[in-house]
């Protein structure tokens, strides 16, 4: 237990800011209660929709050097599937002091408050508004985070919804984001997570042909660190609510960095392919380490610095 | 033959030679090496328009893989002949480590495509190697020519008696481990069996190496497809929450020892 990385996000302890990414080891009670144990600071399950679905077919992820392109396809059971799953992760988390963070996703912004309101059952800690994916576009349109105006839209619907914090997960790629943000936290959100992965594509030259099976996926990892940097730097400035600070975070300094580009809270995701589950606790211990040789002595000191 | 570094992202290889295992399997010999490959860890292999599958090593080098004709993926891969291309990356996973001299490999079905490479590895560093191959009946069987060529002595177990001991591998390698008093059981095959022999080699405290299937997706430890489900975690005694990709395939026990 590190003192200096204590942090209350809305209400709610953490033991340290580091979050669990969406899509990363949330598919089971198990597996999200073993993220927990390695020492991540709060757990995001993988995004849930209103029907069972299956996602993309194989291959679906490329890693290389500290970065990833995926396309998953947001591969879940339906949230009245997910509902006992996440009641269960949440029994094993609290015994933890770990909160559960619960991404949702829909197709239409009536269905994002339909799906809320099944997984508030559950009592996640935080929902988790995911309008942002950008490997689904042939099968649920163009991303509500395109716009102020849909991701308005499905923000009202969750909110109306559910009582429970709400935090809306924004794409970088729009030429608008804070605006985009501004429209959602007038609706009543509660946090923003930024960034979702970047749109991107790999090509085989041999095969002559994309390699994903989806061909464009998410790219994720070191390559986007400077992307999410900047838009969190950009969100701090234009809104009051907190944000998880997510992209390419694989060390304490990385988790500095967003930190002191304003984010509240650090997601943690693709660094896990090299580091293994066990990232949450080296990145943790990094932290600390930058923070008592930087003689910080909270959280809250070093967020927001390089504003 | 050129020595590969994949870094993670797949690269094309040239199918050199073919050789036919039984009526349903194959096993490709590939153009190039992957020297820093280890017995049990495995490879995705992509085929363009078609798609990926997790495949174990059935050998380093040069790179050869052993493919079962069982669906779309692998059925293709099965008639793949020389000149033509598959695309791997990897290598991916932790596999067996040898642990003494006296070896006991365990295949069941499909699960002997990686025991060669691992009974290579073991004979070369002096050690002995017994083999306890099981499958259906003896058209099924396979590497039982190749591990005995190369100077191990395997048993045979078949559940229809068609050839060696009538029955369960589980059961020929109980008495094969009271027999030949092995260092470490390595087995892979289907996971039935695996929890059967995690049990029988509790018993008699001896360490075993067992490799985990999974179904396959990223491969790299994010998805979580290829977890472990939580009871046969527990029946097996290891900790919940255990990726195949990640962790495994091959699990470590060291019988209590």
């Amino acid at each position: 237990m590190d003192e200096l990385l204590e942090t209350t996000f809305l209400g709610i302890g953490l033991k340290n800011p580091l979050v669990v990414a969406s899509g990363v080891l949330g598919t089971s009670a198990s597996l999200m209660e073993r993220a927990a144990r390695e020492g991540a600071g709060a757990v995001t399950s993988k995004s849930t929709g209103s029907e069972a679905w299956a996602g993309h077919a194989n291959p679906v992820t490329l890693a290389w050097g500290n970065s990833v392109i995926n396309a998953i396809g947001l591969t879940n059971p339906g949230c009245q599937e997910e509902l006992p799953i996440l009641v269960e992760t949440k029994r094993r988390l609290n015994a933890l002091e770990v909160p559960l963070f619960a991404s949702i996703f829909a197709s239409t912004a009536m269905e994002f408050g339909e799906v809320a309101r099944v997984i508030a059952q559950a009592e996640p800690d935080l929902i988790e508004v995911n309008i942002s994916c950008p490997n689904v576009a042939s099968d649920f349109g163009e991303p509500f985070s395109a716009n102020c105006a849909s991701a308005a839209a499905v923000t009202r619907s969750v909110r109306s919804a559910v009582s429970i914090p709400i935090s809306i997960k924004l794409a970088p790629n729009v030429p608008n984001l804070a605006q985009i943000a501004q429209a959602v936290v007038a609706e009543g959100a509660d946090a923003i997570t930024a960034i979702n992965t970047v749109p991107a594509m790999l090509i085989d030259a041999y095969a002559s042909r994309p390699v994903l099976k989806n061909k464009t996926g998410g790219l994720s990892g070191a390559a986007i660190k400077p992307i999410a940097l900047r838009a969190v730097w950009e969100l701090a400035q234009a809104i009051s609510v907190p944000i998880i600070g997510t992209g390419g975070v694989a060390s304490g300094l990385d988790a500095a960095e967003m930190i002191m580009a304003g984010a509240s809270l650090v997601g943690v995701g693709s660094a896990v392919v090299n580091g293994g589950p066990a990232v949450f606790r080296q990145i943790a211990q990094e932290l600390s380490e930058f923070m008592q040789q930087e003689g910080y002595q909270s959280l809250e000191e070093m967020r927001g610095k390089a504003l | 033959m050129e020595d590969r570094d994949l870094g993670g992202l797949m690269q094309a290889f040239e199918v050199a030679n073919v050789i036919t295992e039984n009526s349903s399997t194959r096993t490709l010999l590939l153009k190039g090496r992957l020297e820093s490959a280890q017995p049990g860890q495995f490879v995705m292999v992509w085929l363009p328009e078609v798609g990926e599958k997790p495949y174990s090593i059935a050998s380093a080098v040069p790179l050869a893989l052993t493919v079962s004709s069982v669906g779309t993926v692998s059925g293709k891969l099965a008639h793949l002949q020389p000149g033509e291309r598959v695309w791997i990356r990897g290598p991916l996973g932790k596999g067996f480590r040898l642990m003494g001299e006296k070896h006991l490999l365990v295949g069941g079905g499909y699960g002997a495509a990686p025991l060669a490479f691992l009974a290579k590895s073991a004979l070369k560093q002096g050690g002995q190697v017994k083999v306890c191959l099981g499958a259906k009946s003896e058209a099924d069987l396979l590497m039982e020519r190749r591990l005995v060529d190369m100077g191990s002595q395997v048993w045979v177990a078949t559940e229809d008696g068609s050839k060696g001991f009538q029955g369960l591998v589980t059961s020929l390698t109980e008495q094969m481990i009271l027999e030949e008093r092995p260092d470490c059981v390595y087995a892979c095959g289907p996971t039935g069996m695996l929890v059967a022999l995690a049990e029988v080699c509790k018993r008699y405290q001896l360490p075993a190496q067992l490799s985990f299937e999974g179904i396959m997706r990223c491969g790299v430890g994010l998805c979580g497809s290829c977890e472990l489900l939580e009871e046969i975690c527990k029946q097996v005694g290891l900790p919940s929450g255990w990726l195949a990709c990640h962790d495994g395939p091959v699990a470590r026990f060291d019988g209590g020892r």
